[in-house]
């Protein structure tokens, strides 16, 4: 158990070292940060000391180096373009993607998995129809459509809830939470909605044919054959033998919902991570890419590594095949 | 004891009874962050304005950008070499400090401190000097009639402050040094910033304590960023904010068919033009090898006359553009009426093309951005379009800013054959598009660093040395005028036109001024 997990760790830092360097080959790509930070009238000396200044006439092997020495202690460096260390942004930044993403996961398994199993039991009813229906728009729309039609609906016709930003927030320590006030969680609602909604569909399908899988199986006829009330045998056993499948796609799907809210927080000007990393690109602000892009790495290794953990308690050939090799 | 708690609690019931029917917040948002509080960081015209409402300058400029008097009362030039400011007195900064010379001399020496990018606000031999407390001589080492033109935008700040909280170097833009004082302000205007969370909001509340007579009747302002174009124009239109910039083109008739919004629209000062290497031996991105057609006048005006702006202002820009014949919009130029295009004109433009030898017309790359000015691509695709006409075969490179500023600039030694570009002169006069855009340079940008194409007269260069220093009015718009003729007969840059400011304002804004250097001035602004 503990060689299988230390060759994890070691296996995990490879791949920090690797996303690592690709973002560095990467950046080469990106554009020139010093004319993104500078008037237009400044003059080429002085263009030319900021790119000095900013070590960007290094060959790219010692602005890897610099990069990884520095990463190792946590220093990401100060963002080009909000003159801010790096760390301080993403710690100010992260509560608001992680609340928006907690959210959004909560909402996609609250409605999603009780419409699996309905659609699951009630195969031909007309409600399942509609619910397969509602979740085929949810998985073929693009979000970003999806965000600017709630927006028009919610906030521009029926004028009931915010078109964009977070609200009011509370301080908690560090941690800037919108969870506390009214117009912080008037203003979750439709991004959380918009981001969610992919999952939501997701889970739902997923539900749905291993709830017509599992229906099939002997041990559900069995228990039908006992006796049992039809709630007894639809959630007690059918929808248990379900969920093994269904909460690993989610936990890798919360990692999805964490990175990849890019699109969503653009159209919300929800002031997370991913609005920050558009920013970022735009502006060819290489620190702050940098940080994020390793930061995403990171939170995909460890839930990957946590993932495999779980496996190797529940299945015990994993175990075997870890210890053998 | 007593009476001290009967006082407060009369103070917070007359607030209480007061601040609902008065308070008047106005909320707008913009397509970018504030990235800097620190006046001299950032030398770009959404940052200036947003400071512009807190702190400012020894002159002020007004509704339509004429200079009048700001910190100073008044000045004179008491000879060529030296100038005269009369500082206003009784004048404090938000912290309590009051203004004085030493402010001014201190807020000289800052902006030529190693991070400031305010640099060209001055000439760099110009000093200083402190008469007496209210009186401050600028001494020049030679004659510059515009020497205040930017100081609207070089915003004063008071030493004392500095001092106290480690600001005496303006905050650097690179990422080795960090200015704990980058996040704060102190000026003198209208407006305190009781706020700044970076990309998120900023708030401002009104100076009580401000010196002049407050134009607006506001009570708070928050600014925030709304990036995506969509979101922007939702938010106007169900009321969670008052006003907002830019709107998108294809938005504008949604804005003005509302009930609760509309767009205001007004010339920017901005010109875009095409520049075209006329400068290498051999372009870099064409099909004619061993000669560059470009250093052909002809070849450029048939360019310039195969380019019918009239479409590209109906439909690329739906109206919302004005043609231009000079590189300066005629807002800032007393004899700009003088000027007219060269006509559009297929067939003059075949004839001087096949007159210059290239009857059957060439291919060359063109280098655009994607996403710095209003419809850009779209500008250059129709340009590309147009030009085939007279069997130029354009190859459309079209980039996001980052990159295509990394390619065209003096860093990439002006890696592009033609492309397009757009110039706002920071002073609103012509010297600054002659210094910068139409003058000569060399292959390594020395000279006029931002004439991409290299095209060059040295008449101009000449002609702008006289520019710099000449006082009298009349003389000096008649060399202007020269400088200005000589780009348009030979056609060294090709202008297209000068883009619309379009700002959508909530029906409950009464009051608000649309400057035409897009600054967000709300000291002007009325709600209902």
């Amino acid at each position: 158990m503990l060689a299988f997990a230390i060759r994890r760790l070691l296996e995990a830092a490879f791949v920090m070292v690797t996303v690592a360097l690709l973002a560095f080959v990467l950046f080469r790509f990106v554009g020139d940060p010093v004319n993104q930070m500078v008037g237009q009238d400044t003059s080429l000396e002085d263009r030319q000391r900021l790119r000095q200044e900013l070590g960007l006439d290094d060959p790219v092997a010692v602005q890897f180096g610099r990069f990884v020495a520095n990463a190792v202690r946590f220093e990401f460096g100060i963002s080009y373009q909000m003159k801010q260390p790096v760390t301080t942004i993403i710690s100010e930044r992260a509560p608001a993607t992680l609340e928006l993403a907690f959210v959004a996961a909560l909402f996609a398994v609250a409605l999603g998995i009780p419409m699996g199993v309905y659609t699951g039991i009630h195969r031909d009813s007309w409600l399942s129809k509609i619910f397969l229906t509602v979740s085929l728009i949810g998985i073929s729309l693009p979000t970003f459509l999806i965000g600017i039609l709630l927006i028009y609906v919610f906030a521009v016709m029926l004028g009931v809830l915010p078109s964009f930003g977070r609200g009011e927030v509370v301080r908690i320590g560090f941690w800037r939470t919108g969870l506390l006030t009214t117009s912080g969680l008037k203003a979750l609602i439709l991004p959380a909605v918009t981001l969610g909604l992919f999952q939501m569909t997701l889970v739902t399908r997923l539900v749905r044919s291993e709830m017509l899988e599992v229906l099939r199986t002997d041990y559900i006829k069995f228990a039908r054959a006992r006796g049992l009330t039809q709630r007894a045998v639809n959630f007690g056993h059918a929808l248990r033998n379900t969920l093994v499948p269904v909460i690993t796609v989610i936990g890798l799907q919360l990692g999805a919902i964490i990175a990849f809210a890019i699109i969503t927080e653009t159209v919300f000007q929800w002031p997370g991570m991913g609005l920050m990393f558009i920013q970022a690109v735009q502006n060819a602000d290489i620190p702050v890419m940098a940080a994020y892009l390793m930061l995403v790495a990171f939170l995909f290794v460890l839930i990957n590594f946590i993932v495999d953990l779980i496996y190797v308690r529940v299945d015990p050939r994993i175990r075997i095949y870890g210890r053998g090799v | 004891m007593k009476l001290k708690t009967l006082a407060v609690a009369g103070a917070i019931a007359l607030a209480l009874a007061t601040t609902p029917a008065a308070a008047k917040t106005f909320r707008y948002a913009f397509q970018g962050d504030l990235n800097a509080l620190d006046p001299y960081t950032l030398n770009e015209s959404f940052t200036l304005g947003a400071l512009g409402n807190v702190y400012e300058g020894l002159t002020k400029r007004d509704k339509d950008l004429k200079i009048i008097p700001g910190l100073a009362e008044r000045w004179e030039i008491v000879d060529p070499l030296k100038w005269r400011f009369y500082l206003r007195k009784g004048v404090k900064f938000h912290g309590g400090e009051d203004f004085t010379a030493d402010d001014v001399l201190f807020s000289t020496d800052r902006m030529r401190s190693p991070g400031s990018q305010m640099t060209s606000r001055a000439p760099r031999d110009m000093k200083a000097v402190k008469v007496d407390d209210h009186t401050v001589d600028f001494v020049l080492t030679s004659p510059n009639p515009i020497l205040h033109a930017e100081w609207d935008t070089w915003y004063m700040m008071s030493k004392k402050w500095a001092e106290a909280n480690g600001a005496v170097q303006a905050q650097m833009s690179s990422a080795t040094s960090l200015n704990p004082f980058a996040l704060k302000s102190n000026g003198t205007g209208p407006f305190t910033i009781v706020s700044h969370e970076h990309g998120v909001k900023t708030v401002y509340k009104p100076n009580p304590n401000w010196w002049g007579k407050p134009e607006h009747n506001l009570t708070e302002v928050t600014f925030q960023t709304i990036k995506s174009d969509a979101t922007r124009v939702a938010a106007l239109l169900s009321g969670d904010i008052d006003m907002m910039d830019p709107v998108p083109v294809q938005d504008i008739d949604r804005l003005k068919s509302s009930a609760n919004a509309t767009a205001m629209i007004g010339p920017e000062i901005r010109t875009i033009f095409l520049n075209m290497d006329s400068m290498r031996e051999e372009l870099l991105y064409s099909s004619v090898k061993g000669k560059n057609p470009f250093k052909d006048a002809r070849v450029r005006k048939a360019f310039y006359q195969a380019i019918d702006m009239e479409a590209i202002h109906t439909k690329v820009m739906r109206g919302m553009s004005v043609n231009s014949a000079l590189m300066i919009s005629p807002l800032l130029y007393a004899r700009a009426a003088e000027f007219k295009r060269h006509p559009y004109d297929v067939a003059a433009a075949k004839k001087l093309l096949t007159e210059a030898g290239y009857p059957e017309g060439f291919e060359v790359v063109m280098d655009c951005p994607n996403d710095r000015y209003v419809n850009d691509e779209g500008i250059c695709q129709a340009v590309a379009q147009m030009l085939s006409r007279i069997d130029i075969k354009v190859k459309l490179n079209a980039q996001p800013k980052a990159k295509y500023f990394q390619k065209v600039l003096a860093t990439s030694k002006y890696d592009s054959s033609f492309s397009l570009l757009g110039w706002t002169p920071g002073s609103l006069d012509s010297w600054n598009i002659l210094e910068n855009i139409i003058g000569c340079r060399d292959a390594d940008g020395k000279g006029a660093a931002f004439n991409l194409g290299g095209w060059c007269n040295p008449r101009i260069t000449e002609l702008n040395k006289l520019i710099l220093v000449e006082s009298d009015t009349k003389k000096r718009d008649e060399l202007i005028a020269e400088a200005f003729r000589i780009n348009h007969e030979e056609v060294g840059l090709i202008p297209l036109h000068q883009q619309s400011l379009i700002w959508g304002v909530s029906k409950k804004v009464q009051q608000m001024v649309l400057r035409a250097d897009n600054q967000i001035l709300f000291y002007w602004t009325k709600m209902q």
